[in-house]
């Protein structure tokens, strides 16, 4: 690992202050950041440590229904909040599909956000990336690329995203809330991250020492609780990343249509894909495995594999996101299943 | 430049002058602190060899910057017992030969302790089996791991029901 010098501040804006210097990083929990430092792909010249700044470690419900989460709010304190799990059970759902109990332990909601694609031609610190050494192409591209996206990406850059988390939180309109040397901000989840286009290096909206300091739910997306799932696809049933997941959410009418619906899939783009004609295509219908089709295909209109090896996940998306929505229609279980996410879980 | 940290390590508490901000908590047990009871398996959070309960929660000691704990409270396998009685979790794992090397115990350990506090699991083999998915055992001795966890779980709820 690469020296670097190492700093404390004490409140946000000092944090911010700090971050403003080229070549620093800031350190949460370091569950992917000390992971990349160690082999070479992150190589920070100052770390701004974070993990004790007050006031972004609380879970709030405001006043109009909306949730503020703080940063530094453990995914697992997030995930077994009663309250949270309750409202929001496809997220809480979602967190504990991912990962290991070690590092939900660990890993915040700011970093869950800010984690960096598991390529694995990112990730060998060697291979020719773009995103880790601008204008040096993409050695994916071509190669063994069967985790590869099938949606958004270019000739420059063919990764995804890892999260699951942020899968129904791009769902339910999720915002980031954001400080930085201007001030603060808000920045809808579906436009933090950023697709690749011709610059991959550049993944989110964040500018140079801007901070993430919470994110927030705003109140309509307590209304999906009865109807909502996360369901994910993984070369083994624990602790794998997602080759395909889907976020399903809807809200009946009394006579048992769809009033409304929320549809993402995860391991598709370098950001969570949600297509408001999917949503659009359910709304008003009966809930049925023909109009759950719709809206898979209109969620994956467009996809394109970036070689034979990835061309599997068009068709396991769609079927993952009319299974998940069938699930969603079901009903929210009483309990997150022993197996969270799992399709060999209870459905 | 120097990082002072302040931790309280199995009980007792520590003053350790930090020269290298690189140092992760597994280094700082391991080779600066004696205690080469939670292990370097992957060194990258994958198997679960070094995890330690770090303010009562389980977590991946190789991850976690050393300088990012400063008035932390650090439990290792090494502090577990109480002087020759060992932990339940510990004396469970014996009864059910949740081991063959034995390289990933301490780890294992130390999983399952954690486990057992956050309460989510209870003695369904399914959930502890989730539960415990952060710790690889090469030598598969995932029966007798499974057996001891829910052996421990359920002596550890009947301890809560008579102190209640």
């Amino acid at each position: 690992m690469k020296t670097f010098d190492y700093i404390r501040p004490a409140s946000v804006p000092e944090a911010v202050a700090a971050g403003q210097v080229p070549g620093t990083a800031f350190l949460a929990a370091g569950t992917n950041l000390v992971d990349l430092m160690k082999g070479g792909v992150a190589t920070p010249e100052r770390i701004v440590d974070i993990t004790r700044l007050p006031g972004l470690s609380s879970i709030e419900r405001l006043p109009d229904g909306a949730t503020r989460i703080g940063a530094l709010v453990r995914n697992s304190d997030l995930a077994y909040d009663p309250m949270f799990e309750k409202t929001y059970p496809m997220v809480a759902e979602a967190l504990l599909a991912g990962a290991s109990a070690q590092l939900r332990n660990a890993a915040t909601v700011g970093g869950n956000l800010m984690q960096r694609t598991r390529c694995q031609y990112f990730t060998d610190a060697v291979s020719p990336c773009n995103k880790r050494a601008p204008g040096s192409g993409c050695a994916a591209l071509g190669h063994a690329t069967r985790i590869h996206a099938v949606q958004g990406w270019t000739e420059h850059c063919i990764a995804t995203h890892p999260s699951d988390f942020c899968v129904p939180l791009a769902a339910l309109d999720a915002v980031v809330e954001i400080s930085g040397p201007d001030g603060t901000r808000e920045v809808p989840l579906t436009a933090f991250h950023l697709l690749p286009g011709d610059h991959p290096e550049r993944e989110t909206e964040l500018r140079p020492g801007e901070l993430i300091t919470a994110l927030r739910l705003p109140p309509e997306a307590a209304f999906f609780r009865g109807h909502a799932r996360y369901l994910k696809v993984r070369d083994r049933t624990s602790y794998a990343f997602a080759v395909v997941s889907a976020a399903a959410a809807l809200t009946l009418e009394a006579g048992g249509r769809i009033a409304q619906a929320r549809l993402a899939l995860g391991g598709l783009a370098l950001k969570p894909w949600r297509v408001a004609e999917a949503e659009a295509v359910l709304a008003g219908q009966a809930p049925s495995p023909e109009a759950y089709a719709k809206a898979a295909d209109a969620a994956l209109a467009g996809a394109k594999p970036t070689g034979e090896a990835n061309a599997f996940k068009i068709e396991l998306a769609r079927r993952v996101a009319i299974r998940a929505l069938t699930q969603a229609a079901t009903g929210t279980p009483a309990r997150i299943p022993a197996l969270p996410a799992s399709p060999f879980g209870i459905v | 430049m120097t990082i002072p940290l302040r931790l309280t390590l199995n009980g007792q508490p520590r003053e350790i002058a930090l020269d290298d901000p690189r140092v992760t908590l597994l280094d700082l047990l391991r080779e600066r602190l004696g205690l080469t009871g939670a292990k370097k398996g992957c060194d990258r959070g994958q198997c679960g060899a070094c995890t330690v309960l770090v303010d009562g929660r389980r977590i991946n000691a190789c991850l976690t910057l050393a300088a990012s704990l400063d008035g932390a409270e650090i439990l290792t396998i090494e502090g577990l017992a109480e002087g020759d009685t060992l932990h339940p979790v510990q004396a469970a794992f014996i009864a059910h030969d949740g081991f063959q090397c034995g390289f990933c115990t301490p780890g294992q350990i130390m999983s399952a302790v954690g486990l057992i506090r956050e309460g989510q699991a209870g003695t369904d083999p399914e959930r502890i089996r989730e539960g415990m998915s952060g710790n690889l055992c090469r030598c598969g001795a995932y029966a007798g791991i499974l057996d001891a966890v829910q052996d421990a779980a359920a002596r550890t709820t009947e301890q809560r029901e008579d102190a209640a």
